[in-house]
């Protein structure tokens, strides 16, 4: 990637942030911790914008940075303007992002927003403005980690002043990761001890971004009577490596002066350097171990940097990604086919070979896999903003409530929700939440609730929108439904049915329309596009309670687990997930039925329909076919084949643009020999049948 | 329709579908395969005759007779694929013809081709880029790129599905 396209990247990333950024500090203005991270990610967004030629990016920046730069150091509080006015600013940052064309006709927002930063940053005499870029040059609290060595050793009557040693310690460790070893060499036998003496000392090593002096302010009371001393003895950012050279003994055998093992003689026979000491009677063996507990902290300290420093992450063009996957997914072919050819040849050998590539070629697609997959918490944190902005439009209030951002999803799939979800959204908004006089009358909170949720469940990610407005009203939708011809007058429809009918192009039942929602298009879209991804949606709402809708999505699109099914020589797959149990269907079965197309399993009544007459395939059948029981959009139905082969890891092929009409197969896969198979899409295969008979009753 | 006219020498493939020779620019042709199986995809036209597995990738094969209007392609030893690479959109994508047998690489001079006639091939004009003549012979030249347009592969998807079905996926079940 080019650079500039690195920085664009991070920007767009950087602004994602500082939109939730923002919201949070709209509901908590004086959060030191936000204020600092909003300075941060603009300081960073101006930084590098400048660095990569984004020059009016960084100059745009500059001002809002200069502001921020007033709030961090407490000259100029968080207002609803100010955050509304930020928010606005990213748009503009955006828009500058998009290159040339956001240049030429630069919106007269661009401007405005400028001038009101100025005035606010204005708002504070220059003189002031100075002293707080000094103040932050000087700012004793840094943002390395340090580690201090604290010798505390209070004066014996310290405990005469009131001061309780235990009190200041705890301050101490609340400061950063402490260790705290408490001398006791000096406690004197019972005879000679006084009481009221304090005889303890303690050495401390602390790790802190807190400053020097923030330590110092611990013992402020005990400084005068005690002895304090305060030392670093390691910080980021500093070179200290202790393994940074090697070892003298290691020296001599790289040079080839001694050989390893006489080296490994002579340290054997060596006692420690502190055992030494000890024995020598030059050291106190409580000296020693608070020496040693001071070396296991450093060390884990270091460690811990290390680690966060090796957990970063790296940047992937997804193209290189895509060829992975892609590569993983011929690999799987290619192991099918290995396995199947091992256990033809029946030769042990090869079979164990197969075995061992088999469970490599999984655990490697379950990581390519996994590479793709990005927690969705950063696509929910954008609706946060639609929210309060579509909110304030209608002057509803409405929050937002999330959970389980951390659920992670296919990328593609996370970005192609991304339009449905603001269909959704919307939709409670314009039609579900009401207004807050509304609200208060029918005795709900005048608050409204929007609660965005994700959980994994199988190899399935539900996803549900649910908010607590009016309801939807199953009559209203149907007399709507029936008016605009969609569905017969007399049809039967259960409430589920009815809910769905929502998600049919043309159907609208807002009397007002917004400028968002209510012209009929939409809803139709979300549906295509959870149709497209694979998925379902269904509605549950209670009349003035709220509405509900859950998408049910799978985890990724590229590799399904399959159930391999045979058809007078033809191959079909069916997804696993949504294949319930394989009974049989006797010849006598069907005669039993009376031309009916219903199977009795353990008691329950199953529908089914023959895959043979939906696509025309003729021959014989044979004595006996399986019913393959599928749950398809909560329905229980039969799927009639002639062979159940068994599972199939399907790397799910598309058929092309050519092929892009056809309604009952979602793709194709390949076998182990090299042939396709197709790929069913059951839930578009059960509504065809379903459709087709009630027509013809 | 918009022909351009053919200026530079080219080198064509010919192939056979019945007892017609046919052309394709060569820069089309991807490579020939040997027949192989071809799945078919339920409730399609019978011209459209399946998708094949190539090297991993799902092609779908055209019976280039049947969208001619002659008779289903019978494989025999000499049936084979041949993969073009065609522009739709300005996409390009790949696609297999299925032809009775291919013949061999001529290369024809613009003065060798002469514009389709308006009338009497039994082909939609469009289709033809040019009729080449060598030995005597007429040899059509496809615009392979219409055969295959987008809007010809859906129009033709629309009509099968109000025609009847074609006489061999036409089962006799009866509900039993």
């Amino acid at each position: 990637m080019e650079p500039e396209e690195i920085y664009v990247e991070e920007a767009r990333e950087l602004l994602a942030e500082l939109e939730t950024v923002f919201l949070e500090l709209e509901k908590n203005p004086n959060d030191r911790e936000l204020i600092a991270r909003a300075f941060r990610a603009l300081h960073t967004i101006k930084g590098s914008g400048a660095m990569f030629g984004f020059d009016d990016i960084a100059a745009f920046t500059h001002e809002m940075e200069t502001v921020y730069d007033l709030v961090r150091n407490k000259k100029i509080t968080i207002t609803d303007k100010l955050i509304s006015l930020s928010l606005m600013s990213l748009d503009i940052i955006r828009q500058l992002l998009e290159g040339e064309k956001a240049k030429e006709n630069k919106t007269a927002d661009h401007d405005t927003v400028l001038s009101e930063f100025r005035n606010i940053a204005a708002g504070k005499p220059m003189e002031q403005r100075k002293s707080t870029e000094k103040e932050s040059a000087l700012d004793p609290s840094s943002e390395h980690m340090v580690t201090y060595r604290i010798h505390f050793r209070p004066n014996r009557k310290l405990f005469t002043t009131g001061a309780n040693p235990v009190l200041l310690l705890n301050e101490l460790r609340s400061l950063g990761i402490c260790t705290i070893v408490a001398n006791t060499r000096l406690i004197p036998m019972l005879n000679d001890l006084g009481p009221e003496l304090c005889y303890i000392y303690w050495d401390i090593i602390l790790t802190t971004k807190a400053g020097y002096n923030a330590i110092r302010d611990v013992f402020i009371f005990v400084e005068d009577s005690s002895e304090i001393n305060i030392e670093v003895i390691d910080e980021e950012g500093r070179f200290i490596d202790e393994t940074g050279y090697k070892k003298i003994g290691e020296i001599l055998i790289a040079r080839g002066d001694i050989s390893r093992e006489a080296l490994e003689k002579v340290l054997s026979s060596q006692k420690r350097i502190g055992e030494m000491l000890i024995d020598a009677g030059m050291l106190q063996p409580e000296s020693l171990q608070s020496a040693l507990l001071e070396q296991e902290h450093i060390r884990q300290v270091m460690e811990k940097r290390q680690k966060t420093e090796t957990v970063s992450s790296i940047r992937v063009a997804s193209g290189k990604l895509d060829l992975l996957v892609n590569l993983v997914g011929e690999l799987v072919t290619v192991q099918a086919r290995l396995s199947q050819t091992a256990s033809s040849l029946n030769h042990s050998g090869l079979i164990l070979i197969s075995e061992e590539v088999e469970r490599l070629t999984n655990e490697l697609r379950d990581n390519a896999m996994g590479i793709r997959m990005i927690p969705i918490g950063s696509s929910f944190s954008q609706f946060q903003r639609l929210v309060r902005d579509l909110a304030r439009d209608q002057k509803k209030e409405i929050i937002m409530t999330t959970e389980g951002e951390e659920t992670e999803l296919d990328k593609t799939v996370i970005e192609r929700l991304h339009d449905p979800l603001v269909h959704i959204i919307r939709n409670s908004i314009d039609h579900g939440i009401e207004p807050p006089e509304i609200r208060k009358a029918a005795g709900k909170p005048v608050q409204g609730k929007i609660h965005l949720s994700a959980l994994h469940s199988g190899a399935s990610v539900l996803i549900s929108i649910k908010d607590d407005g009016k309801g939807l009203d199953p009559e209203v939708i149907r007399a709507k439904a029936v008016e605009k011809e969609i569905i017969q007058p007399d049809a039967k429809l259960s409430e589920k049915d009815i809910y769905s009918l929502i998600f049919t192009p043309g159907f609208s039942t807002a009397e007002t329309v917004t400028s968002i929602s209510g012209r009929g298009v939409g809803m139709d879209v979300v549906k295509r596009t959870i149709d497209s991804l694979r998925g379902s949606i269904e509605t549950e709402s209670q009349k003035g309670m709220g509405t509900t809708v859950t998408l049910k999505l799978p985890l990724t699109l590229a590799i399904i687990d399959g159930l391999l099914v045979k058809m007078a020589g033809d191959f079909f797959v069916m997804p696993l997930s949504a294949v319930e149990e394989c009974v049989e269907l006797t010849k006598e079965d069907t005669a039993k039925a009376h031309g009916r197309h219903i199977a009795n399993v353990r008691g329950e009544i199953i529908p089914y329909l023959r895959l043979r007459e939906q696509f025309l395939i003729q021959s014989d059948r044979p004595e006996i076919e399986q019913i393959v029981i599928t749950g398809v959009n909560g329905h229980r139905v039969g799927i009639v084949v002639d062979q159940v082969v068994g599972e199939h890891q399907t790397v799910i092929k598309s058929l092309g643009r050519y092929y892009k009409d056809v309604e009952l197969v979602s793709g194709a896969t390949i076998l182990g020999d090299g042939t396709l198979a197709l790929i069913l899409d059951l839930a578009k295969l059960t509504e065809k049948v379903e459709r087709e008979e009630q027509e013809a009753a | 329709m918009n022909q351009e006219l053919i200026t530079e020498v080219n080198q064509y493939l010919t192939f056979k579908l019945g007892e017609e020779v046919f052309a394709l620019d060569i820069r089309k042709v991807r490579e020939v395969l040997e027949y192989t199986t071809i799945t078919k995809v339920p409730q399609t036209p019978a011209f459209m005759r399946g998708v094949i597995n190539l090297r991993g990738g799902v092609v779908p094969v055209v019976d280039m007779r049947l969208k001619i209007g002659m008779k289903k392609t019978e494989s025999t030893v000499n049936t084979c694929i041949i993969i073009s690479e065609i522009t739709i959109d300005d996409e390009s994508t790949i696609v297999g013809a299925l032809a009775d047998s291919v013949q061999e690489v001529i290369e024809l001079e613009p003065a060798q081709i002469e514009p389709a006639p308006r009338m009497g091939t039994r082909l939609k004009t469009e289709f033809i880029k040019g009729m080449g003549k060598r030995d005597g012979e007429f040899i059509i030249i496809l615009d392979i790129d219409r055969v295959f347009s987008f809007e010809e592969i859906h129009s033709l998807h629309g009509e099968s599905q109000h025609m009847a079905p074609e006489k061999e996926f036409y089962s006799e079940h009866i509900a039993v």
